[in-house]
Order: C-alpha cells, then structure tokens, then sequence
C-alpha cells in the first residue's frame, strides 16, 4: 500500500500533501496538550515500534504469510492523534531512508495509512467496543476488526487515487502518465489483496496485541476507552440511573402520541378499507392510487388471528386514552425488561465462576 | 506433521528474522557508502537535500521519456563520482520497487487501449501502453536512484539538520531522529526474540500456535517500548529537558555548496521547459 514516486501526479501528491497538514497540525496540538514533553519519546518510540511491527511475517491461515501495517495497534494504544503522527513519521523514515514508499507520494501514503486508517480504526474500535470492561473479549474482536477496516479504508484511498490517474493525466496521445489503470481495474486490483491477505493480517495482530494486553497490561488500553472505568463500579451505577430517569421521563411523554392525526402508512387495519375516511387517508397517502374496495383476504384472515389485549394502546378498563397510553407504556417497558433480566439469568446461570482478574 | 507443514513453520520465524537483519544491513551499507570520499559525500547536507526534492519535482513534472531518461543517467553519473557500486545500488534501490513496478505496470502494455502495434495471442501491444510503462517505469526509476544516492552519501543526522533548513518544525525533526535511532534498538530487541524462540523449539508447532507467538512477540515489543520510552524520558528529564528543543547551527555554505545548488536548479529548470 505505500505509494512509489512516479504513480500518482505531482497535483495529486500536493493535493493529498495540503489535505494532511491540517490534521498533523490538530494531532501535534492535541497531544503537546495532553502529554507535554513525554510525548517526544513516546511518539518517537511508538513509530519506531510502527516501523518494527510491518517486518513481522504473520502465518496466515492457507500457509501464506502476511505484513500488517499496525494502524489498529497505534490507534487503540496511542489513540488517533498520537497514532497519526507515529505512523507519519514511520512512513516518512521509510520513504527517506528505506526507499519504500515515495517522497512526493510521502503526503498520499500519510493520508491513506496514518490519517484515513487511524480514524476508521478509532471510529470502529469505539462503535463495537462499547463501554464493555477493557478486558472484556468484546474489545479483542473490536481491535480486530478496527485494524481489517482501517487497512481496507485505507487501500480504498490509494485504488481511488491510483484510478483517477488516467482519468486526469494522459499525453497528448492518450497515454496515461502516472498510474496507468482506471477505476474499474485499480479499485478490484487492490482490494482482492486487502480483504483477504492483508486485511487479515491487520486483523490478527490487532486482535491478537489487545488480548496480549489485556491479560498483561490492561492499562494500555484506557487511552481509548477512557470512558470505562473498571476499578469504579459506581459510576456505572450512576451512568444507568440517568439512564432510568430518561426512560420514566419518556413514559410520562407517551400521551404525546395522541396529537398524532391518522394512520402511519403501511398500518392499517382491515376493517379501515371498508370505512370512508380512512380509504381516502390511504388513497391521499399513496399518492392518489385508491385502495382496493375490499380488504386483502390474506390481511382479513390474518388479522382476526390474534387480538391484542390492550388494542391500539387503549386498555379496555380506562376511558381516559391519555392514561392508557401511559399505562402501556409502562406495561411494555416493562415486559422488556421481565425478558432481559430472565435472559441474564439463564445465561449466568451456565457461565462458569472466573476466579481471577487481570492485573 | 506434513513436511509441508514444518517448512512453512521453519519459514515463519526465519523469514521475519530475515526481513530484521536485511534492514539493519541495508543501514550499515548506507553508513559504510557515506564515509567514502567521493564527490556528493563532501558537498552540505542541506545542498542535497533541496536538489533531490527539486529534481524529484522536476522528474514527475515532466512529459518527456527522453528527458527523464537523460535525468536518470545523470542520477547513475552522480552515484558513479559519488563511490557507489552498480551492485550496491541495484540492491539498495531498484531491487524491490523497480521490479515490483515493472510487474505492476507489465499489463498495461496490453490493456491500454491504443494504436497497435503487436498483436499476441493474448491481447495486444498497443504505443499508449508502452508509453504508459515507460512513464511509470522511467519515473521510479529516477526518482528511487536519486533518493538512494542522497541516502547513500549523507549520513542520517546530517539529513534530519538539513530538514531544517527548509523549515520542518523542531519537535518533529527531533522525533525523527529519535525514532530512527531507536528502531535499531527495537529491531535488535525483536531479532532477540525471534532468535530466542528458534533456538527453544524442539518440535514443529501448529499455524495457530505460530500466530500466537508472532502476536505475543509485538505485544511484548509494544510493552518493551513504552517501559524505553519512560526510561528515555526520565533520562531526558534527568539533562534539563523540559518539551523545548534546541539543535545546533549548521555551519554556512561554501562557495562549492552555492554552485552545486545553482546548477541542480539550472537543471530542474531545463528539465521543466523541455518538457513544456
């Protein structure tokens, strides 16, 4: 995936080089903020660790063997400013001194790998992680698929830069004079590769790092679950009590539903097609098509199946339909969690007891 | 077990071993080529670096194989007065990206739609399709020769001073320099590891085994790394450092860096209006 000189043109290279340096500029502030001067060695040693880690061959299912870029890794220990600039400065070592990846490309590979994989890594490491506890094997899956996302976004930048070449480029003979394949073989081209050897390999060490870190320095991971506090069980108490009162306060708000005219489309019953009104609610919602004159035998029979006992949110017992509303409200809420907390049960009921943590 | 199975094992571990030593070898070459006496190893650092950035720019500005061709040779000439061997830069640069350019780029000759030229059995070989290799190919290989010499004949430390001069902020010439230095540290520990688990086996082990291990080595790296890392910045503390960063001056230019710089510009310029 690093990009060599000479395959994406100069405008392209000082387009993508001007897109990255706003970001660079956020994650230098961003982390001179935070860590002060610490972040000097941390940030070279991480990039150092950056450049170590994509020599590794990992032994991949089918007897082949795979590199990964680390993004999922940097991404999850450093968080996504310290892994831009980690992974930036990594592939700035290699473009200079090693000859892998280009110079004029330098701006092209940052925006691809440090900048467009950190943040996919971040956003999806978050998204799945939750707030499970960091040693919780949610994480490890959502490391894992942090690390195979970010490093398929990320050759999806580098086919689209590579197919639009031709597109943009070409003498005056046609010839393209950058990357020579257009979309339509560059995109496939580079994707076949990622989504099964690479992106794999992403996976494997990004997965297989946190559950490392999980059973031996769980601390590495708070940087990007500083919302999980595992040592505090009180604040989670207080998380979900806030999460109580929203839910009351939505039952109490239930009534509102009743300043709603008509029916939603699609919702109607099978005793509405034979009532005036209501055929011309479904005509005018459909646009203008009128519903057929009698109701769908399938929906007649169907619907006398089962009567609901609390039909249309209106209890039988109460005249008020503000109350009913309310009423059901609670009544539903209710059911739900009747189910979750049996659910709960069964389930711990056939876990075994762990019997130690990890520290 | 497979023999199958046990050559891909024996290749795991030797493989990355390989991938390790290859680069702290490809360092000791660079740093072997800088001390020669030859003819770019004398000029600043900061000469250097500005001309392979301007003829880099140039090259991939240009729309003229023959001008390209013509920057290439010049590049083959500089390494020549500059001590390098043919041998050394053919496995310093073209090795890995020319070749995998040229298996990249060799489709193209036939899917490039175009005037005819040749027709195969498989397809055929158009003139835009040569001409688009030849771009591509012309290119790399240009600019990869270019960075190698500069690479070659200056001396890491005096490339992240010369990055100054243009302007590249402090604290991230600073990080460079670090990190370059501590990758041989990393990459001597993970060589370590490796070596260490070679030398403890006695019998094959599955895939999923192997996979743990290559797992656990980065992980043990990564914690190896942060526990460096606050040993290097209790040291720093330890000198005075406290987040600001001072380097020093780089002597002034001499009359010989002055031509040097004129005439790279002298060419990047003609380089340019040809193409035109």
């Amino acid at each position: 995936m690093h990009i060599p000189d000479g395959y994406l043109s100069p405008s392209t290279c000082a387009t993508l080089f001007g897109t990255s340096i706003p970001f660079w500029w956020v994650a230098m502030r961003r982390l001179k903020h935070r860590l002060m001067s610490r972040f000097v060695p941390l940030l070279s040693l991480f990039a150092a660790f950056s450049f170590v880690i994509m020599m590794f061959n990992l032994p991949l299912p089918g007897g082949t063997t795979g590199h990964a870029v680390g993004m999922g890794v940097a991404t999850i220990v450093l968080g996504p400013s310290g892994s831009i600039i980690a992974i930036s400065v990594a592939l700035f070592i290699q473009a200079f001194f090693f000859g892998d990846g280009g110079i004029t490309a330098l701006g092209a590979n940052c925006f691809n790998m440090a900048i467009v994989g950190s943040l996919v890594a971040w956003a999806t490491y978050r998204l799945l992680s939750g707030c499970a506890p960091l040693v919780s094997p949610r994480r490890v899956i959502a490391a894992g698929l942090a690390g195979y996302t970010a490093i398929n976004v990320a050759a999806l930048c580098a086919a689209i830069e590579f197919g639009i070449q031709p597109l943009l480029f070409h003498d005056a003979s046609g010839a393209p004079l950058y990357a020579p394949y257009p979309l339509r073989i560059a995109i496939p081209a580079m994707m076949i590769g990622h989504l099964t050897f690479a992106g794999l390999a992403e996976f494997i060490v990004s997965a297989g790092v946190v559950a490392y870190l999980q059973r031996n320095e769980p601390w590495l991971l708070k940087t990007t679950a500083s919302d999980v506090d595992d040592e505090a069980p009180g604040t989670r108490e207080q998380g979900t009590r806030v999460l109580w009162f929203a839910l009351a306060a939505l039952m109490i708000l239930t009534p509102l539903g009743l300043l709603a005219v008509g029916h939603a489309w699609g919702e109607w019953s099978a005793r509405d097609f034979a009532d005036a009104a209501a055929r011309s609610e479904i005509a005018a919602a459909s646009g203008n098509v009128a519903p057929p004159n009698q109701a769908p035998r399938g929906m007649e029979r169907l619907s006398a199946i089962w009567t609901a006992p609390f039909n249309g949110y209106a209890p039988p017992f109460l005249r008020s339909p503000g109350l009913g509303y309310a009423m059901s409200a609670m009544l539903g809420t209710g059911l739900v969690l009747l189910t979750f907390l049996l659910a709960r049960l069964v389930v711990h009921r056939r876990e075994p007891r762990s019997s130690g943590t990890f520290s | 077990m497979s023999p199958g199975l046990e050559h891909r094992q024996r290749g795991f571990v030797e493989r990355t071993l390989a991938s390790l030593l290859e680069t702290m070898e490809h360092t000791l070459l660079a740093e072997r080529v800088a001390e020669r006496t030859g003819m770019l190893q004398v000029r600043d650092a900061r000469v250097k670096v500005i001309a392979l950035l301007v003829l880099v720019i140039a090259v991939s500005v240009s729309h003229d194989l023959r001008v390209i061709a013509v920057t290439f040779a010049l590049a083959l000439t500089l390494g020549w007065a500059s001590k390098i061997r043919l041998v050394e830069l053919m496995k310093h640069a073209w090795w890995g990206t020319l070749v995998f350019s040229a298996a990249i780029v060799a489709p193209a000759i036939v899917m490039t739609p175009g005037r005819t030229i040749l027709r195969l059995q498989f397809g055929t070989i158009t003139e835009q399709g040569l001409r688009a290799a030849g771009y591509l190919l012309a290119r790399v290989g240009t600019v990869i020769t270019l960075c190698s010499v500069l690479v070659l004949t200056t001396s890491w430390a005096r490339i992240l001073r010369a990055l100054r001069a243009l302007r590249v902020p402090v604290v991230f010439v600073v990080i460079l320099g670090m990190t370059y230095r501590y990758i041989f540290v990393l990459l001597q520990t993970a060589h370590d590891i490796f070596e260490s688990r070679r030398s403890r086996r006695v019998g094959p082990s599955s895939a999923s085994q192997n996979r743990w291990a290559a797992v656990a080595a980065a992980g043990v790296l990564m914690s190896k790394t942060l526990e460096l890392s606050g040993e290097i910045y209790l040291a720093m503390q330890s000198r005075g450092f406290r987040g600001e960063v001072y380097l020093l001056d780089d002597p002034p230019m001499r009359g010989p860096d002055w031509l040097t710089l004129a005439g790279v510009a002298g060419v990047a310029v003609g380089i340019v209006w040809i193409s035109q």
